[in-house]
């Protein structure tokens, strides 16, 4: 299992770059992460590379599933202050909107955390988070 | 029958959709690459690359980059299916991570549109290494047709 270092640091500065820095595929998505409200907010600026339509313009639902997933992966191990990364068991994901050229938005929500599974449901919306773009759901193995 | 192989149904529109797919800023990005399509048939790779990581001590790739190879295989395979070119939009997408990808070896996707319905098409996909015949990881999907003109509510929604 992946150990982050630098959770403590991260959380106290409310800096998470360096966190992320150390997983490549969310560096090259460009996820980021800050606190809002208690709870860790997620961003995926927008970024020509993530485009999946050129035409509407659309991001890719891959790109999407990517930030969700790792929004989610992230979120665990902020909840949890553990630095041991979850291994995605399943994930299931639900497109509800097309996504635009613009920043898009994720909060996670456990909704079970067990000894070895986590349940967790993540969100992501652009300009009203009451219309989301993608919702879905996953699994982590824990230990 | 199911196993005899048909060349896809309309070679120009899937040589066409295909390349599209592989040029998509998002798929360059992650390096798709166009391998073979069939009738209700169609395999890309993803060629290893430690940007695509998602554990740097073991150079796994990450499972968010599975998402992708499968999303985009399984679209592909729909469109080996169509007579005329139309937009399709995913609907849903499951995915099962059965073992971590043997790291600094290409991964392949093969995926199926095993039902064409007149709004939905319903896919599976397989992700797999080369020597190995334990797959990575299994992918269920549904697609919506001509999603141009619904938008997946885009025009009242959002």
């Amino acid at each position: 299992m992946v150990q982050l270092e630098n959770l403590q640091a991260a959380k106290e500065s409310g800096d998470y770059s360096r966190l992320i820095e150390q997983i490549p595929y969310a560096q090259l998505l460009g996820v980021v992460m800050r606190e809002d409200q208690g709870q860790p907010l997620f961003e995926l600026p927008f970024s020509q590379h993530n485009i999946g339509n050129e035409h509407l313009p659309a991001l890719h639902g891959g790109a999407i599933g990517g930030f969700l997933e790792n929004a989610a992966l992230l979120h665990l191990v902020w909840a949890r202050e553990s630095s041991e990364v979850p291994r995605t068991i399943d994930f299931s994901l639900d497109f509800l909107r097309s996504g635009k050229a613009q920043s898009l938005y994720a909060r996670c929500d456990i909704t079970k955390q067990g000894k070895r599974v986590a349940n967790v449901r993540m969100t992501a919306w652009q300009e009203d988070e009451s219309k989301p773009v993608a919702v879905a759901r996953a699994h982590f193995l824990l230990s | 029958m199911q196993n005899l192989p048909l060349p896809v149904l309309n070679p120009a529109l899937f040589d066409d959709v295909a390349r599209w797919f592989c040029q998509i800023p998002h798929s360059a990005t992650i390096g798709l690459e166009f391998v073979n399509g069939e009738r209700g048939r169609a395999t890309l790779r993803l060629p290893y690359n430690t940007a695509l990581v998602g554990n740097p001590r073991t150079g796994v790739l990450h499972g968010g980059v599975m998402t992708s190879l499968i999303d985009t295989t399984s679209a592909l395979s729909v469109f080996s299916l169509l007579a005329e070119r139309e937009a399709i939009a995913t609907l849903d997408l499951r995915i099962d991570y059965l073992r971590g990808a043997t790291p600094g070896q290409p991964v392949y996707c093969t995926a199926e549109c095993y039902r064409l319905g007149r709004q939905i098409a319903f896919t599976r996909a397989t992700a797999y290494q080369e020597g190995n015949d334990q797959p990575i990881a299994h992918g269920v999907g549904t697609f919506m047709r001509e999603s141009s003109q619904a938008q997946l509510g885009s025009k009242k929604g959002g």
